[in-house]
């Protein structure tokens, strides 16, 4: 009982983070969108950060909706390049809590080079990546996360390119936190988000949500989808991150979630305030 | 985090600046230093020749004033980064070329959109496509004005000394602020790496523009208020909680699909700089008032064409000198009474035929219009334009 009321209180407060004024919101019933945007709306409220310190930048898409539905500064930019906005952002106004919630096609197909870079870089910036496997905003084109052989509206014979293993590529890069979790895992995601609040450096949480359009598309009907993340979900924290590729066709394939990485290595921006020091001393 | 403090605040105004005086300086770095006077403190940028010296210059000078300095992957991050730290409430530029500034032209479209204040100096080299990355050219005229898809305005410069490298990059982030729009300063190769003699003013004498702040309390403050021209503007972690979009957006910023909210939102945007485009628009004449032949040049070409006019007028010919200092807008206006007195003009520029056409569009069937096209790669010299003249000149 008592859990149920802290639960209600809770959803209160994060109404007064949302732009009701907006709703109903663009999502499909069923998506997990709207719950990955409460998770942050929640994170926020527990972060201690001053709720006009946070800011929320997005791309194009589905995912990158959600800054308008937030009642914080935020910033909803061209298609593909959240990362470089916050990015600049974040470099001039090093006070501020800086988050990019967006979509796989958004951070990791058009915008790529700013995803490795950025990691590469380690800006000290948070990205919240909703992986549905699909350009769902669009109407179901593939893009870089979509599984082998998958369907989709550009793939009608099946998807041959190959897929982005987030986790993976986000470690390899040297990123200083990584996990990933699923719209099922509240309480893990808001607990993700908060620790990568606390991150210097580059964090990202991969969010496994798929589209709709991709079930509707692949023979995954929506409830068939949550059944699916709910039975196929591993937490392994400690996982190989090689092998943690998602096959959504394949039953046997455990979908492993988890905070995977979570190092301590300066920031761009905090390095650069000794690049200041120096610059200034040695004048 | 608690000892996380603002860079700006870290450091008193005016420190480490370029002092008034007189100096012997090439123009990427007068740019450069005009910038941060101006109150840049944000640099993103990606290498291309021949911009280079700016962001070199930059990279050392930005940290000694408490800015900050990123090299990014591509000019696309670089543009939007602008965009980023212009949101932040601090003033930024990125330098590029031709190739540089093709990628960035879906960025400078979204500054325009979302009515962020960034400045991009476009040191033209030979194009097309890759070209001739050493040499000069002026073939980025139009894309500068139409580079980005949709309707916008944008405010584009045209120096043709280092003292203008210096002045115009001032008045590049004035225009910026002023109006919440992209400034460009459309120099070229020959302008951007010639060295000379500059005089940096007092600063007192110097006219710097800053952001106008909301006077609004947070719940009433929208961020595309169209009760103004321009609206006032809040940073990000001021507590305004504002929402800023590049789709079609209504006061609000809230995205809409409303034909009335988007005649009112584009028709606003453009007007910001179309009502003031003879507040914004500049040009400068030498010997006009008599000339039969007016001579339009622009830029590094503007100086030759001047020596032309020295030399056809000691041989008799009364031609004279436009000089346009905008190119965008384009000061169309400071050719009327030329025109209207019978003057015919010749258009000189290093490029296929970019500036005249904005010409024609005005003076066409009123004026004969004559045109000296100059591949890239070199600038005409004043007895190729000498001889451009004899050749056109009114009989």
């Amino acid at each position: 009982m008592s859990s149920l009321r802290v639960t209600t209180i809770r959803s209160e407060e994060v109404k007064k983070l949302l732009r009701l004024e907006r709703f109903p919101h663009i999502w499909c019933p069923g998506c997990g969108i709207g719950t990955v945007v409460k998770c942050y709306a929640e994170a926020v409220l527990k972060s201690g950060i001053p709720e006009e310190k946070h800011v929320v930048i997005s791309g194009i898409g589905c995912a990158a909706r959600a800054p308008g539905y937030l009642k914080l500064d935020g910033l909803h930019v061209l298609h593909g390049r959240p990362i470089p906005v916050a990015v600049g952002l974040k470099s001039v106004k090093p006070d501020l809590e800086v988050t990019v919630i967006s979509g796989d096609g958004d951070i990791l197909t058009i915008g790529g080079n700013h995803f490795i870079h950025a990691i590469r870089r380690n800006d000290d910036i948070n990205v919240i990546l909703i992986n549905n496997f699909i350009y769902g905003m669009t109407g179901g084109q593939y893009g870089a996360t979509t599984p082998l052989g998958a369907i989709t509206t550009t793939s009608p014979y099946g998807f041959i390119e190959g897929s982005f293993n987030v986790p993976y590529l986000a470690a390899a890069l040297g990123a200083n936190f990584v996990a990933r979790w699923t719209p099922l895992h509240t309480k893990e995601l808001v607990d993700a988000i908060l620790k990568m609040f606390k991150v210097d450096g580059f964090a990202i949480v991969e969010i496994v949500s798929p589209c709709l359009i991709y079930g509707e598309m692949n023979n995954l009907p929506p409830l068939e989808m949550l059944k699916l993340l709910r039975e196929r979900v591993v937490i392994d924290h400690e996982a190989d991150l090689s092998k943690i590729d998602i096959d959504l066709r394949d039953p046997k394939k455990p979908i492993v979630v988890g905070n995977f990485v979570n190092r301590v290595k300066p920031s761009y921006q905090t390095r650069y305030m000794e690049i200041i020091k120096k610059a200034r001393g040695g004048k | 985090m608690a000892e996380r403090i603002s860079l700006l605040e870290a450091v008193e105004k005016k420190e480490a600046l370029l002092e008034p005086g007189v100096y012997f300086m090439q123009g990427n770095i007068a740019s450069a230093e005009a910038a941060l006077i101006a109150g840049c403190r944000f640099y993103a940028g990606y290498p291309i020749t021949p911009s280079n010296e700016i962001a070199e210059h930059m990279s050392r000078r930005l940290p000694q004033v408490g800015g900050v300095f990123i090299q990014f992957e591509d000019e696309i991050a670089s543009i939007m980064a602008l965009i980023g730290a212009a949101y932040g409430g601090v003033k930024s530029m990125t330098a590029t070329s031709g190739p540089g500034f093709s990628l960035m032209q879906e960025g400078i479209g979204c500054a325009f959109m979302i009515e962020a204040p960034i400045v991009i100096v476009d040191v033209q080299r030979g194009g097309p496509s890759t070209g001739l990355p050493t040499l000069v050219g002026q073939g980025d005229i139009m894309q500068a004005k139409w580079g980005s898809h949709g309707d916008y305005e944008i405010v584009a410069y045209l120096p043709s000394s280092v003292q203008e490298m210096f002045d115009l990059t001032i008045e590049a982030f004035n225009a910026a602020w002023e109006y919440r729009v992209p400034v460009i300063v459309l120099t070229d190769q020959r302008v951007g790496q010639m060295i000379e003699k500059i005089e940096v003013p007092p600063y007192e004498e110097i006219k710097i523009v800053v952001r106008r702040k909301p006077e609004v309390p947070p719940e009433e403050y929208l961020p595309f208020d169209s009760r103004y021209l321009v609206p006032p503007m809040a940073a990000a972690g001021e507590g305004y909680r504002f929402h800023v979009t590049c789709l079609t957006h209504d006061d609000r910023g809230y995205p809409t699909t409303s034909h009335n909210i988007s005649r009112k939102l584009v028709s606003r945007l453009v007007a910001k700089i179309r009502e003031n485009e003879k507040v914004i628009g500049r040009y400068e004449s030498y010997l006009a008032d008599d000339a039969e032949l007016i001579i339009i040049a622009y830029g590094i070409t503007s100086r030759a064409a001047r020596r032309a006019v020295k030399e056809a007028r000691r041989e008799g010919l009364k031609v004279g000198l436009f000089r346009p200092i905008t190119a965008w807008p384009f000061p169309y206006w400071g050719l009327k009474e030329h025109v209207d007195r019978g003057a015919e003009l010749l258009v000189v520029e290093i490029n296929m035929g970019q500036i005249v056409r904005v010409i024609r569009e005005y003076y066409n069937n009123i004026t004969k219009i004559h045109f000296m096209p100059w591949a890239p790669g070199e600038v005409p010299r004043p007895s190729d334009i000498l001889l451009k003249i004899k050749e056109v000149y009114p009989r």
